[in-house]
């Protein structure tokens, strides 16, 4: 009994070390007082001190947060009216028709979004950005809503409409609320995948839409900075942040 | 006060409902009584608005329904899942279709406050629904469908998720309830020892037709056809050939058990030749070692097949010669008297010429 639990808690120890190693040496060296990602010289906030005072890097996390909110907002909008339609109607290519961008290949999503911009002469910046990000958000707010919604009892909407509400009123009064938490769960999910999003971004933004994913590689290009490592530290820390939440939501939604 | 006029409905190939007719008076506990995928809930949700007949009228208080949307239709109904709103306290979930009706909050507070008193929960005012046993959320979701005062309150199997003990409890409140309260009710049920303890009159459904329509006790004892006497009841049903219909008599000859002559609830215009049967309760059967001769009983001999224990009573399986098997029963109330005759034993039953019930 004792030894194969050994093994499998030497072999899970390695596994999260393998998946954290490389995450804790950004966060160490963005605090190593030195230019050189190579040795430990001391502890220092002068990284974050210079990122704070750089104009670009702000802007860029200006451009990030709005175009999260907004791709979260509208997908949430749009996300919780699929998971509905796709609930209602129960119809399998349907589901596949609102679930296809989440699988497809990124690179795929980027270049034909770039093309469709081009051909119906909607200008790069912020606006395509969000668009872009909504069109692969939809599909997990939709799915969070759907998982709510086959969990609800069909009668209590018919309970609401004997009892003498309206199709909106019950929609608004029973529907929605039940619905919330999947909704909030499906949007902080948007959240966080429009605030992580590098392709995608990469063919869709313009001149001085660059968001944080886009500004660290274009420094990276350069070099590795310690500045690079102390705002992906703060990217990190967003993204745990959410996904705690997340959880606390809607732990089923989290793990499909 | 509600009519149902030709009623019926199809799924595709399936016909739920098929020209169903039937009258409910005012201040009746009217039960619609039938196995599963007889219509009677399609019937229900027709009445409640969920479901639209392909033809047909339905009427309450002379006006047709059809058109109405649900909210706008003076029914209310309690669920068979009660779909009470998890969301909201019990207060909340009572006071919603006051506040569709757009009640004052005072008038709306007090309302609340009365029908908690009514279903004997005032203290639970401010929980949620998950926080109730089964029986207390059965109450909040009868006095939630009962509180702004509809002309008809329709059931949908409301007792089927409750334990044998509490269903009877509740049975009893809800005869109560509908005999303080004067609202005509309308209940589904497969149930039928249910239908029999609760209803003023029950109509018993059968592939979208309605079998039969009558008081508990007529439908019991006089049963209109072999599925109304099969489903309500344990029932003996012996086949048989009428030989010469009389007027107050019928000689019958049923398959092996020979030639009779039977008293009793004879239907109209019966024809020499014509097949039927003779429907006879396990409780009309008298059984013994040995009767005494009666020229009023039918007697036969048999063979005691096989016994259920009951704990009250004891069934017994006799079986009459050529395969015709005859249930009877008899009371264990004599003290360690847990079973009279084995399974071999050789008895002797008889039983009223007027006690069974011809059908066709």
């Amino acid at each position: 009994m004792a030894r194969p639990r050994k093994t499998l808690l030497l072999a899970s120890a390695l596994v999260y070390l393998f998946l954290y190693i490389p995450l804790a040496v950004v966060v160490v060296f963005s605090f190593n007082d030195s230019r050189l990602n190579a040795e430990w010289v001391g502890f220092t906030w002068k990284w974050y001190d210079q990122l704070f005072s750089n104009p670009q890097m702000l802007q860029a996390a200006r451009n990030s947060l709005i175009i999260a909110l907004a791709a979260a907002l509208l997908s949430g909008v749009l996300g919780c009216l699929a998971g509905i339609a796709l609930h209602r109607f129960r119809q399998k290519w349907l589901s596949a028709l609102v679930l296809g961008p989440v699988a497809m290949p990124d690179i795929l999503i980027g270049v034909s979004l770039l093309l469709t911009f081009m051909l119906f002469n909607i200008g790069l910046g912020s606006i395509s950005i969000i668009l872009a990000h909504v069109s692969f958000c939809i599909g997990f707010v939709a799915l969070a809503v759907q998982a709510r919604m086959s969990g609800m009892d069909d009668s209590l909407l018919e309970a609401a409409r004997d009892l003498g509400a309206s199709p909106w009123q019950s929609f608004r009064l029973i529907t929605l609320p039940l619905l919330l938490p999947g909704v909030i769960a499906g949007m902080m999910m948007a959240f966080t995948l429009s605030i992580d999003d590098f392709v995608v971004t990469f063919f869709t933004a313009g001149v001085g839409s660059a968001t944080l994913p886009l500004e660290i590689y274009s420094m990276v290009k350069i070099a590795v900075t310690p500045e690079v490592n102390a705002v992906s530290t703060l990217l990190m820390l967003l993204t745990l942040v959410l996904i705690t939440v997340l959880s606390r939501f809607s732990p089923q939604s989290l793990r499909s | 006060m509600l009519e149902i006029i030709d009623v019926s409905r199809r799924y595709g190939e399936y016909l739920a409902l098929r020209d169903v007719n039937l009258r409910v008076h005012a201040g009746e506990f009217f039960t619609l009584l039938g196995p599963s995928g007889c219509g009677k809930t399609t019937l229900l949700r027709s009445i409640a608005g969920f479901d639209h007949p392909d033809s047909g009228d339905i009427l309450l208080d002379g006006k047709s329904l059809l058109h109405l949307p649900p909210e706008k239709r003076p029914v209310h109904t309690v669920f068979q899942s009660y779909a009470l709103f998890p969301h909201m306290t019990v207060a909340d979930n009572i006071a919603f279709p006051l506040r569709m009706a757009k009640l004052d909050k005072t008038e709306i507070a007090r309302r609340v406050e009365e029908v908690l008193e009514d279903v004997r929960l005032p203290d639970k005012a401010r929980h949620y629904p998950q926080a109730l046993s089964g029986g207390q959320r059965q109450r909040i979701a009868i006095a939630r469908a009962l509180v702004n005062r509809p002309r008809l309150l329709l059931l949908d199997e409301p007792l089927s998720a409750l334990d044998a003990k509490l269903r009877e409890q509740m049975q009893i409140e809800l005869i109560n309830l509908q005999k303080d309260i004067g609202i005509t009710f309308v209940y589904v049920t497969h149930d039928q020892g249910e239908a029999l303890a609760l209803s003023h009159r029950i109509a018993v459904m059968n592939q979208g037709e309605i079998s039969q329509i009558d008081e508990p006790a007529q439908l019991y004892n006089c049963p209109g056809n072999r599925f109304v006497a099969d489903f309500i009841g344990q029932c003996n049903i012996l086949d048989g050939t009428v030989i010469e219909s009389h007027s107050d008599r019928v000689d019958v000859e049923l398959d092996g058990l020979g030639r009779i002559s039977l008293s009793a609830h004879i239907p109209a215009n019966l024809h020499s030749g014509e097949r039927c049967a003779l429907t006879l309760r396990p409780e009309k059967i008298r059984l013994a070692k040995q009767l005494e001769a009666n020229d009023a009983e039918l007697h036969f001999r048999g063979q005691v097949h096989d016994t259920l224990y009951m704990g009250d009573v004891t069934i017994y399986i006799v079986e009459l010669g050529e395969g015709v098997k005859v249930e009877a029963l008899l009371a264990n109330s004599a003290p360690g008297r847990a079973r009279l005759f084995d399974p071999g034993d050789t008895v002797e039953i008889a039983w009223h010429a007027d006690a069974g019930h011809l059908v066709r």
